[in-house]
C-alpha cells in the first residue's frame, strides 16, 4: 500500500483549520471591540476611541480577507477530502452549514457599508449600529459551525438503518448535548483573544515608542474586556471539563492521563509516561480532577481503561489539555494584575515588566485557541462521527493528497507571510496622530 | 405541491445565475484594471472599478459558498460524486480563490497597486471562472467514471473534449463581455466619459466572440449529450428571447445610450440561456448517476432548509437594497463626492 491517503487527509485538513482558525477566531472577536471603541468614543466624544474603532477596522479587513478564503477553503475540503464523510453526514449537518452562509451574508453586507459610511451619517449613532449586526453575523456564524463539531462529537437527531442515516431531525442534530459547553467556550475564547491582542499590540506599541494618550486608552479598555472574557472563559472551560466527564469520558481521561476508574481522582500535570504507561515527574493535585469533573472530591471517575485500546484517543493531547488551561490562567492573572497595579496608587500599571507580559499574552491566547482545538479534535480520535464513523472510513482514496497538502502549505506560508507583511505596513504608515 | 428537490433545485439555479452576474463583474473588473495599467490607461478606469468593487468584494463570495452549502445540503449525493472526482481541479480553482480573494484585500488597503499583485489578481479573473465551469462540463456525463466503489475523472476524456474547451471559452468571454457592460452602465453614471467611452469599447469588442463561443458549444453539446440538446431544442423560445436581449442590447451599446437598459438587457439574456440550459438539464445533476429525485434530501432536512431559506432572505434582501441604495444608486458616491 504505497501512500497512506488517510494520514495526509488528516494533515490537510489539520493544517487548514489550524491556519483558519486564527483568523476565524480574531473575526469573531475582534468585531466586538471595534463596536465597544466606537460606542465609548461617541459617548465620552473622544476622538481617540473613535480612531481605534477606526484602525482596528481597517486591520480587521486584512484577516477577514484571509478568514473568508481559506473558510471557503474548509467548505470546499470538506466535500473534496472527506467525500464518504459528507455522503453519511451531510444529510445532517446540512442546515448548520447553511445557517453559517446566511449568518456570513449577513455580516459581510454590514462590514462592506460600515468600512465605507464613515462620515455618511449626521447622527454618530446610526454608524454604530452597523456594528450589531456585523458582532452577530461573526458570532452566529461560530455558533453554527460549532454545532457541527459538536454533532460530529455527540451525533443525535437521527437513526442508523441499513449505513446511512434516516428518520433525521436537523434542529435536534443542532442541538445535541456537546453544543452548550462548546458554544460557550469558543464565543469566550474568541473575545478573550480578541481583546488580549489588542492589548498586546498598545503594550508592544507603548515598549517601543513610550506612552501615548491613545495607546494607554486601548490597553485599558482591552485590559478590562480580557479581565470579563477570561473569568467567563475559565467558567467555559469548566463547564467544558464536566460536560466531558458526563458524555465524553474517554476525551477526559485522556486529557488527564486517568487509566483506572476511581473515585477522588488526583488531578495530574505535565510528567511524562515511561514505556509501561508509568506517570513520571508530574504535579499531582489529589482529588482535584474529581472535583474539576462533577464538582465533588469524592466523585468517581471513568479512566481510559475502560475503552478498548482501539477506541483511545492519543495520549499527546495530556500536554494540549495542560497547556492550553495553562495559558487561561496566565491570561486571566495578566489582567488581574493589571487591575490591582491601575487602583493601588502607588504602582504605576505602565511599568516595563507589565507592559512585556501583556504584550506576551497577544501570541499566548491564539496559541491557547490552537491547542484547545487541537486537543478536541485529537481527543476525537479514532471517530470522525463519534461511535458511528471512523476517521479511516472517511477520507478520500485519492493518492492526490499528498500533493495537495504541499500546495496548501505554499498557500498558506504565502498568505501568512503576506498577511503580516500589510498589517505591519499598514500600522508603520498611519501614525495615530494621522487620520486614516 | 411542488417537491422540496424542485425548490431546491431551482433556489440554487438562481443563485449561481446571481453568481454569474455579480462574478463576472468582479473577475472581468480585475483582468481591466490590469490591462488598463498594462496600456497605461489605468489612470481612465481604475478609480471607477475599485470604488464598485470595494464594498462588494466578500459579498460575491458568499454567494458561490452559498450555492456551494445549498446543493450539498440539498442534494448530498452531488458532494460524494464531485467531491471524489474534483479534489485535484477543485483544489485548484480553492487556491485560485485564496489567492484573489486575499490579495484584493491586500492591494485595496495594504499598499496601493503593486504590478505583481494587479497581475495575480487579473489573471485569476479569468482562470477562476475557466476552472469552475468544468464543474458544468462535467455534469454532462462521460467525464466522470464509476468502478464498483470508487469515483474517479477521466483527465484524458475531459481535456481532450471539444466541448469542455468550448465552455471554457465562453465562461472568459462571457465574464469579460458582462463586465464590461456593467462598467459602461457605471461609468455612465458616474459621467465619467473618458472610463464610459473605453469601457464601450471593451464591450462591444467582446461581444461577437461572446455569440460566437456559445454557439460553438451549443453544438458541440449536441454532439456529446444528445438529450440535453434536444431539451433544449423544445425549448427554443427561450434561446430566442435571448438571441433578442442580446440585439438589443447591441443595438443601445452601438447607439451610445440607455447603458443601464443595455446592462439589463445583457443579464436578460443570460438568464434566458441559463435557464434554457439548467431546464434542458432536468432531471440530472450528473448524467447519468445522480438525478434532483434520486439525491434529494430527507423531506424533514429539505422542509428545513426551505425554512432558514425564506428567513434568511427576509433579512438579506433589504440589506442588499441598502448596499444598492448607498452605492450603486447614490449618484454622489459613484461620482466619488461622497467616502
Ligand atoms: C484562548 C483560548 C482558550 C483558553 C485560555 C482555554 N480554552 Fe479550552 N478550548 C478552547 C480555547 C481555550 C477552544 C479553542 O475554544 C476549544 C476547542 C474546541 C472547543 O469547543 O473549544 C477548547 C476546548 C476545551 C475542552 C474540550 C471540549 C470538548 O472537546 O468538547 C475542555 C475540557 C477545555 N477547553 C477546558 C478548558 C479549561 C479548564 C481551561 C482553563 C482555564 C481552558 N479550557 C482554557
Ligand atoms: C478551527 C479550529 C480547528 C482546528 C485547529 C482543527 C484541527 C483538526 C485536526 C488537527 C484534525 C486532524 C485530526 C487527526 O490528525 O487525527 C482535524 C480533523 C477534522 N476536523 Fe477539526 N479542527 C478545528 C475545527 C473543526 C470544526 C469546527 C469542524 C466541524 C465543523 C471540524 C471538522 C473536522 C473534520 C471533518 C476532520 C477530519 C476527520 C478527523 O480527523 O477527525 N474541525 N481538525
Ligand atoms: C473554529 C471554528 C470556526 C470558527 C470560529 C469559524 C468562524 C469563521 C468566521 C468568523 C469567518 C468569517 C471570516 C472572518 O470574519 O474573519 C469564517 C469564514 C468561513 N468559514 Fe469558518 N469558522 C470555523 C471553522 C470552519 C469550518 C470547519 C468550516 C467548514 C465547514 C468553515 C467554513 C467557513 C467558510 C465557508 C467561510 C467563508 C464564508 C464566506 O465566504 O464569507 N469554518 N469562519
Amino acid at each position: 500500500m504505497g501512500i497512506d491517503t488517510v494520514l495526509w487527509s488528516k494533515l490537510v485538513t489539520g493544517m487548514t483549520l489550524g491556519f483558519h482558525a486564527i483568523f476565524a477566531t480574531l473575526g469573531v472577536g475582534i468585531p466586538l471591540m471595534i463596536a465597544i471603541a466606537e460606542f465609548i468614543g461617541i459617548r465620552k466624544q473622544d476622538p481617540h476611541y473613535t480612531q481605534m474603532a477606526k484602525r482596528w477596522a481597517r486591520g480587521f479587513v486584512i484577516s477577514v480577507a484571509v478568514g473568508v478564503v481559506t473558510g471557503t477553503a474548509i467548505s470546499l475540503q470538506l466535500a473534496l477530502v472527506w467525500p464518504n464523510f459528507m455522503k453519511l453526514a451531510g444529510n445532517v449537518i446540512a442546515l448548520p452549514l447553511f445557517m453559517e452562509v446566511f449568518a456570513f451574508f449577513f455580516e459581510a453586507i454590514f462590514l462592506g457599508i460600515y468600512l465605507y459610511t464613515w462620515e455618511r451619517f449626521k447622527n454618530p449613532y446610526i454608524h454604530w449600529l452597523l456594528t450589531i449586526p456585523i458582532v452577530i453575523g461573526a458570532g452566529m456564524s461560530a455558533v453554527f459551525i460549532t454545532t457541527v463539531n459538536g454533532f460530529m462529537n455527540q451525533p443525535g437527531g437521527f437513526t442508523m438503518e441499513g449505513g446511512q442515516f434516516t428518520a433525521v431531525d436537523p434542529v435536534q442534530a443542532m442541538l445535541n448535548t456537546a453544543t452548550f459547553s462548546k458554544v460557550f467556550h469558543v464565543l469566550s475564547s474568541a473575545y478573550l483573544t480578541g481583546a488580549a491582542l489588542l492589548a498586546g499590540i498598545a503594550a508592544f506599541t507603548m515598549l517601543r515608542k513610550g506612552v501615548t494618550g491613545y495607546h494607554r486608552k486601548a490597553l485599558k479598555l482591552m485590559m478590562a474586556v480580557a479581565l470579563l472574557f477570561g473569568l467567563l472563559n475559565t467558567l467555559a472551560g469548566d463547564v467544558s471539563a464536566k460536560f466531558l466527564a458526563e458524555h465524553q469520558p474517554e476525551k477526559l481521561a485522556a486529557a488527564e492521563w486517568h487509566f483506572e476508574t476511581e473515585s477522588g481522582a488526583d488531578l495530574i500535570l505535565l510528567g511524562w509516561l515511561n514505556a509501561e504507561h508509568k506517570i513520571i515527574g508530574a504535579i499531582h493535585l489529589p482529588k482535584l480532577l474529581s472535583f474539576l469533573a462533577f464538582g465533588d472530591f469524592k466523585a468517581e471517575v471513568t479512566g481510559l481503561n475502560e475503552f478498548p485500546p482501539e477506541d483511545q484517543p492519543p495520549l499527546l493531547v495530556h500536554y494540549l489539555f495542560d497547556l492550553m488551561a495553562g495559558v487561561g490562567f496566565l491570561l486571566l492573572g495578566i489582567s488581574v494584575l493589571y487591575f490591582v497595579f491601575v487602583f493601588w496608587r502607588k504602582r504605576n500599571e505602565l511599568n516595563k515588566w507589565l507592559l512585556r507580559v501583556i504584550a506576551l499574552g497577544a501570541p499566548l491566547a491564539l496559541i491557547g485557541v490552537e491547542l484547545g482545538w487541537f486537543y478536541a479534535e485529537l481527543g476525537r480520535q479514532p471517530w470522525i462521527i463519534r461511535g458511528y464513523m471512523r476517521v479511516e472510513e472517511a477520507a478520500t482514496t485519492s493518492p492526490s493528497v499528498i500533493i495537495l497538502f504541499f500546495l496548501f502549505l505554499l498557500l498558506y506560508i504565502v498568505l501568512g507571510a503576506v498577511s503580516i507583511f500589510v498589517l505591519r505596513r499598514m500600522f508603520k504608515t498611519t501614525g495615530e496622530g494621522e487620520h486614516v | 405541491m411542488m417537491n422540496y428537490e424542485l425548490i431546491g433545485i431551482s433556489v440554487l439555479w438562481l443563485f449561481l445565475y446571481g453568481y454569474l452576474i455579480i462574478a463576472s463583474i468582479d473577475f472581468g473588473a480585475g483582468f481591466f484594471a490590469f490591462y488598463a495599467r498594462l496600456t497605461k490607461q489605468d489612470h481612465l478606469i481604475n478609480r471607477l472599478i475599485s470604488r464598485y468593487l470595494s464594498p462588494v468584494w466578500e459579498i460575491t463570495n458568499v454567494f458561490f459558498v452559498f450555492f456551494y452549502i445549498g446543493i450539498v445540503g440539498f442534494f448530498p449525493d452531488t458532494a460524494y460524486y464531485y467531491g471524489s472526482a474534483l479534489l485535484v481541479p477543485g483544489s485548484l480553482a480553492i487556491i485560485l480563490l485564496a489567492v484573489r480573494g486575499s490579495f484584493y484585500a491586500f492591494e485595496n488597503y495594504g499598499s496601493k497597486n503593486h504590478i505583481v499583485y494587479l497581475f495575480l489578481y487579473g489573471a485569476s479573473g479569468l482562470l477562476i471562472p475557466a476552472s469552475l465551469s468544468v464543474a458544468l462540463t462535467l455534469s454532462e456525463g462521460g467525464f466522470i467514471l464509476k468502478q464498483e466503489e470508487t469515483v474517479s475523472l477521466d483527465y484524458w476524456a475531459l481535456l481532450t473534449d471539444p466541448l469542455s474547451w468550448s465552455i471554457v471559452g465562453l465562461a472568459i468571454v462571457s465574464v469579460l463581455f458582462i463586465s464590461a457592460s456593467f462598467l459602461a452602465f457605471y461609468a455612465s453614471r458616474a459621467e465619467d466619459n473618458s472610463a464610459l467611452k473605453l469601457m464601450r469599447t471593451y464591450s462591444l469588442f467582446w461581444s461577437t466572440p461572446t455569440i460566437i463561443i456559445a454557439l460553438t458549444a451549443f453544438i458541440y453539446l449536441g454532439q456529446h449529450n444528445e438529450r440535453h440538446y434536444q431539451n433544449m431544442m423544445d425549448l427554443w423560445w427561450l434561446l430566442a428571447l435571448s438571441i433578442a436581449f442580446f440585439a438589443i442590447a447591441m443595438w443601445l451599446l452601438y447607439r451610445g445610450r440607455r447603458y443601464g437598459l443595455a446592462f439589463i438587457c445583457i443579464m436578460l439574456q443570460f438568464f434566458c440561456a441559463f435557464f434554457a440550459y439548467g431546464i434542458g438539464q432536468y432531471p440530472y445533476l450528473l448524467d447519468p448517476y445522480i438525478t434532483i429525485q434520486s439525491s434529494v434530501t430527507s423531506p424533514s432536512m429539505g422542509f428545513a432548509l426551505v425554512v432558514v431559506f425564506v428567513g434568511g432572505m427576509c433579512l438579506l434582501i433589504p440589506s442588499l437594497i441598502l448596499v444598492f441604495k448607498l452605492f450603486l444608486f447614490d449618484a454622489d458616491y459613484v461620482k466619488g463626492k461622497k467616502t
